[in-house]
């Protein structure tokens, strides 16, 4: 068992490496700097390839080329880079191909701040790009789980041939914790589909152009079926305390870990809470916060951002009775665990 | 009975989209045999465009990918770095390459990567019906420069050679046309060269290529050859202007 103190940038570039990544591309942004340089040493090291690209335009379309080339990839940024990244991303879904992003999110719009934020929920939970496709969006609370999370990106963009975005934030790029190291992962899945010669083959040719009338839906309806597939399947979400709680506060990521410790504090305190987590924000866990939300009165949402999960949270409460409020800071304002309290007793 | 002529290998029996006296034709044969005669079909990685050639997968018969537009050589920098044993070149237009691209392409040939373009120049953008792309000629009329174009309102046509050959990381360089039967006979030789020093290892080699799109410039094919010759030649000189040696 290996343990390490690692910042979140170095926890998910571990994951990454233990996963067996061979291509890292990425372009300078605060607040994950030390994730490209951290990786130009390790991947070095391992004999990976390295590339400080021109832009993150640049980044997303190596990312094409090494997952086309069959081999494992990822490339990590912040909001306004991943925000370039968004036709690249479209051409990953559209062509069926696997590769890891990671971004540790900023406040936004524009430029913004570099201060931890969640508003790129929606961007990452609905495609982001143009097109009718989805990513896997997985949200780690805590340096060891954006560590375990990144070296499962890899096997789950594989599975389903698909781009799987960590949704970190500026807070978890910038702390240091404990992390245990995944041990190296041995066998990957075999890629017939790779471009790599026709070497005792037919050509391989990979494209998301369908100009055949029908062909492009029948494209769409396939690749819906996948969709659902992950849907059905790969949900992973947390909840505290909340069996039979009439109170529940939905949080993911970051702001989970902070509204946890107000959740603890009311429920000493005597009152009836519980807390849920999201950990697949795509695929959501509808019908998990929906069982929560059986006895449920009153439940609050928060975010560190104006209010985009609360979406989800509203299609999952459909059938409930509870009253949605809802509690944010947009622009990179981080609530501390008190501010959270405060809220809850208010409510 | 004797045969004088095949298609090469690396070209499938598919008919493709291209308009009767179209460059792209011309040109993507050569790029087959070029690979057939160097014997690497079986270990050849494409990178087709978004422009008129952006279904080269189904006329190449080896490995192609599709790129998102201008895109191309970020693609190829990543295939060619994980698989430094394959031939990867890039096939694109003067859109692709020198508008929404330029990023890409100086710096894929900054760094040297180590594979080949071929950059086909047709001066107008082929695909989206006649646009003017950044290498429109001054007065040249498209379909968004009605009146011709004018530097004072639309700028300055690039030449990509000339701005490429400032840059270390490109090894060989050329301009060839495809106006003549010397001039297709020059290129296919410019194509091969620019193989053989991808197979050297020496960065990036790139072949800048003057063609003709006859629908949009609105000429007969023959015209379009003239016009090539006559005009186009005239501000894009045909021209070696780097090559390290005799690779031939
Ligand atoms: C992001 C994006 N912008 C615009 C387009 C539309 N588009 C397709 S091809 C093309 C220009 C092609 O011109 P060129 O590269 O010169 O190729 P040609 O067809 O002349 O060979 C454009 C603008 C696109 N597909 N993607
Ligand atoms: S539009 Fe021009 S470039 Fe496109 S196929 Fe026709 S002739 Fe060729
Ligand atoms: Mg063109």
């Amino acid at each position: 068992m290996r343990l390490k103190i690692l910042n979140g940038c170095e926890a998910s570039a571990e994951g990454a490496i233990s996963a067996g990544c061979a291509f890292y591309a990425g372009y300078p942004i605060t607040p994950q700097n030390r994730f490209p340089e951290y990786m130009s040493e390790r991947m070095e090291h391992f004999g990976g390839v390295f590339i400080q690209a021109e832009s993150e335009t640049s980044s997303i379309n190596m990312l094409f080329g090494a997952a086309a080339a069959g081999f494992r990839c990822m490339t990590s940024s912040s909001s306004p880079g991943i925000s370039l990244m968004q036709e690249g991303i479209s051409y990953l879904a559209g062509c069926e191909l696997p590769a890891v992003i990671v971004n540790m999110v900023r406040g936004g719009p524009g430029l913004g701040d570099v201060t931890p934020s969640q508003s790129d929920y929606f961007q990452s939970t609905r495609g982001g790009g143009h097109g009718d496709y989805r990513t896997i969006v997985l949200a780690p609370w805590s340096c060891q789980e954006i560590h375990d999370h990144t070296y499962l990106a890899f096997d789950l963009a594989d599975k389903y041939r698909n781009p799987v975005i960590v949704l970190g934030d500026g807070l978890i790029a910038q702390m240091y914790e404990t992390v245990r190291l995944k041990p190296t992962k041995k066998r990957f899945p075999k890629k017939p589909w790779a471009l790599d010669g026709c070497s005792g083959r037919k050509p391989n040719s990979l494209k998301s152009l369908f100009l055949t009338p029908g062909v492009l839906e029948a494209h769409n309806w396939k690749l819906a079926s996948k969709w659902a597939r992950i849907e059905k399947r790969e949900i992973r979400c947390e909840s505290y305390y909340c069996k039979n709680s009439s109170y529940i506060v939905v949080s993911f990521g970051t702001c989970a870990r902070i509204a946890k410790e107000a959740v603890e504090r009311a429920r000493q305190e005597g009152t009836d809470i519980g807390l849920f987590r999201p950990i697949t924000l795509w695929p959501f866990p509808y019908a998990q916060l929906a069982e929560c939300l059986k006895n449920a009165k009153k439940v609050l949402v928060v975010e560190m951002n104006l209010g985009q999960m609360i979406d989800d949270v509203k299609i999952a409460a459909r059938n409930s009775n509870a009253r949605i409020f809802f509690y944010g800071r947009p622009g990179g304002g981080v609530p501390d665990p008190d501010e959270i309290y405060k809220e809850i007793k208010k409510k | 009975m004797k045969a004088v002529y095949q298609k090469p290998e690396s070209l499938t029996s598919e008919t493709t989209i291209y308009c009767p006296g179209c460059g792209h034709g011309i040109i993507q044969k050569l790029i087959a045999e070029v690979i057939d005669e160097l014997g690497v079909r079986e270990r050849t990685i494409g990178i087709a465009p978004v422009g008129c050639a952006v279904l080269s997968y189904n006329y190449f018969n080896f490995d192609v990918t599709e790129a998102a537009h201008g895109r191309a050589p970020a693609v190829a920098t990543a295939i060619k770095r994980l698989l430094p044993s394959r031939i990867v070149f890039t096939y694109q237009g003067d859109g692709d390459l020198a508008a929404i691209g330029t990023a890409e392409i100086i710096h894929a040939a900054a760094r040297g990567e180590n594979f080949s373009v071929f950059f086909i120049n047709n001066a107008v953008y082929g695909m989206t019906k006649g646009q003017m792309a950044p290498t429109t000629l001054e007065g040249q009329i498209t379909t968004t420069t009605p009146g011709g174009r004018n530097p004072q309102i639309h700028g300055f046509p690039i030449r990509v050679c000339e701005l490429l050959s400032s840059l270390d990381g490109v090894t060989y360089l050329e301009r060839t046309t495809t106006s003549s039967i010397q001039g297709i006979i020059s290129t296919k030789k410019a194509i091969k060269k620019a193989i053989l020093w991808q197979m050297q290892q020496k960065g990036m080699s790139f072949v800048e290529i003057l063609a003709s799109c006859p629908t949009n410039w609105k000429k007969s094919p023959a015209d379009s050859m003239k016009w090539i010759k006559e005009t186009l030649e005239k501000y894009y000189p045909v021209k070696v202007f780097k090559d390290p040696g005799n690779i031939l």
